[in-house]
């Protein structure tokens, strides 16, 4: 039981925690923005590039950080471009990018023989490696994150609703969607190291899902997601901790029981 | 040649999409106080000439004037909130435009469910929906209007209703409409102008001369006036006599009395 309150005060499972709830804030207020527009294939595509994005960090000197935000926002900025020109069905151009992404992510890490690389921390994340750099990263672009969004919000919502009329009625549709899918590849690229590649959509989704039964509002909604997220976070850890699972696996793990939980839970709507 | 009264015109728009021509020079205008119905069969080009109008896409050829300043509700002709997405009806009408809980409900009142303000809008059925999207168009004070099927899915009365609806707003509003109906028979009645569109403007004018000429009879026949459904528009343009027209007609006051 000492043993217990020790890890309870170690400094990594603090880290862990500080870490974990600046992706579970962001996450909520995206994440239903992300459900509602139907684009959970498009954080994965974005996931997918995250190799990519550690090889050229790497082969630039710079941090796998900074190289995974530049891969996610040129192609999220591709993904733009190519979505006014081409008349691909939306998942077919995700699919094309994901795949050509993560590809030659394999190819650039075949060629860099010196760069150790640990394949199950990319893929599933390393929360409780948590370190104060990857704090910085995950505060710094959930707060820019969270200011962008609320200058959006507005504009956002009515085009989620309908963008014609949106446009219609005078709002800036086109300015806050393209600020949108910015704001998705800034937080997955800051959050990857964390979570994880293959995890990382499903906490911008879950807690979301798991909200919409509780919400009257759009914002309601998004708060409910956060402290679900942060739920989720924090039964996760402790998860971990108790029967040493891995830390992201177990955080997602619960996100779904609580999802489960709540379609018992009769909703006052 | 502008009217102070004029709110919207609209000259010689063409547009073509995968070389298939839409709209084919098509003139509207509308003037304040004026309701313009704009009729034809599936696919004659009437979304696409309220969408031209609108700004929401662009002509190849021909201009579009919009009064400068004023203010233009739109009730779209398809518009589902995504299960997902939990909503209010006063919050819906107010996600682009704010408003104070006081006008919500007045706007509400003046469409009749304002016994709605808190219901969530996934909950309503299609005449109640209908309302709250013409609701959300007059938030605005708009003095333009424009309206793409709003009676769509509603039966014969709910459509009346509807109809006397739209002219209390041109009453009280005092703004021009612009209406797109594919219903031939109870439109006719609260129109200032209809101009049938079939890619062109086959013929226009105000409803009672347009009903008594022969060239509007030979477009929709007798039998067919009933239901436009078993409308083919099948003529060979020996409506020329309307080819040329001009479009435009001087506001009357004639057929538009108020219900008190």
């Amino acid at each position: 039981m000492s043993e217990f309150a020790e890890l309870i005060q170690s400094p990594f499972l603090w880290r862990a925690f500080i870490g974990g709830a600046g992706v579970a804030l962001i996450a909520g207020p995206l994440g239903v923005f992300i459900v509602w527009r139907r684009m959970a294939y498009y954080g994965d595509t974005l996931a997918h590039s995250g190799l990519l994005g550690v090889c050229l960090g790497f082969m630039l000197g710079l941090s796998p950080t900074l190289g995974v935000l530049i891969v996610c926002l040129a192609l999220a900025a591709l993904l733009v471009f190519l979505q006014a020109r081409e008349k691909l069905a939306a998942d077919t151009l995700l699919g094309l990018l994901a795949h050509t992404a993560l590809a030659l992510g394999l190819v650039a890490l075949a060629f860099l023989d010196t760069l150790r690389f640990d394949l199950s921390a990319f893929l599933f994340g390393d929360l409780l490696a948590v370190e104060n750099i990857d704090l910085i990263w995950i505060w710094g672009g959930g707060v820019i994150a969270m200011i962008v969004l609320l200058m959006i919000w507005r504009p956002l919502l009515a085009a989620t609703v309908d963008e014609s009329l949106a446009v219609a009625e005078g709002m800036p549709v086109h300015r806050a969607q393209i600020l949108f899918t910015l704001l998705v590849a800034l937080v997955i690229a800051c959050a990857m190291k964390i979570v994880g590649v293959l995890l990382i959509t499903a906490l911008l989704i879950i807690p979301a899902a798991t909200a919409q039964r509780f919400a009257r509002s759009p914002e309601q909604m998004a708060v409910f997601a956060s402290l679900i997220a942060l739920l989720a976070l924090v039964c996760g850890l402790l998860l971990s901790l108790c029967f040493d699972t891995p830390a992201a696996a177990s955080v997602v793990t619960c996100a779904t029981l609580l999802f489960a939980l709540g379609r018992i839970i009769p909703s006052n709507t | 040649m502008p009217d102070q009264s004029d709110l919207l015109r609209l000259d010689k728009i063409t547009f073509s999409r995968n070389r298939r021509v839409i709209l084919d020079a098509v003139d509207v205008v509308l003037h304040q106080n004026e309701i313009a119905t704009l009729i034809g069969p599936n696919g004659a080009g009437k979304s696409t000439l309220l969408k031209i109008a609108l700004g929401l896409i662009q002509p190849d050829r021909g201009t579009v004037w919009r009064k400068p300043g004023i203010r233009i509700g739109y009730v779209p002709q398809k518009l589902t909130v995504t299960p997902s997405l939990p909503m209010t009806v006063s919050r819906f009408v107010t996600l682009s435009v704010k408003a104070p809980r006081n006008e919500i409900q007045a706007v509400l009142e003046q469409t009749g469910v304002d016994s709605l303000i808190d219901a969530s809008v996934h909950t309503l059925s299609g005449g109640e929906w209908q309302r709250v999207l013409l609701a959300r168009a007059l938030l605005s004070k708009p003095s333009l209007l424009l309206l793409d099927e709003p009676a769509q899915g509603l039966d014969v009365i709910g459509q009346n209703t509807l109809y006397d609806l739209i002219q209390r707003i041109r009453d009280d509003f005092h703004c021009g409409i612009l209406l797109v109906s594919h219903d031939l028979h109870l439109v006719m009645a609260s129109s200032d102008q209809v101009l049938c569109l079939q890619h062109h403007i086959c013929c226009s004018g105000k409803p009672e001369t347009l009903r008594q000429d022969p060239a509007y009879l030979a477009l929709f026949g007798e039998r067919n006036i009933q239901s436009l459904a078993a409308y083919h528009h099948r003529h060979d343009h020996e409506h020329t006599l309307y080819e040329n027209a001009p479009v435009p007609l001087p506001f009357s006051p004639f057929s538009t009395n108020d219900d008190e």
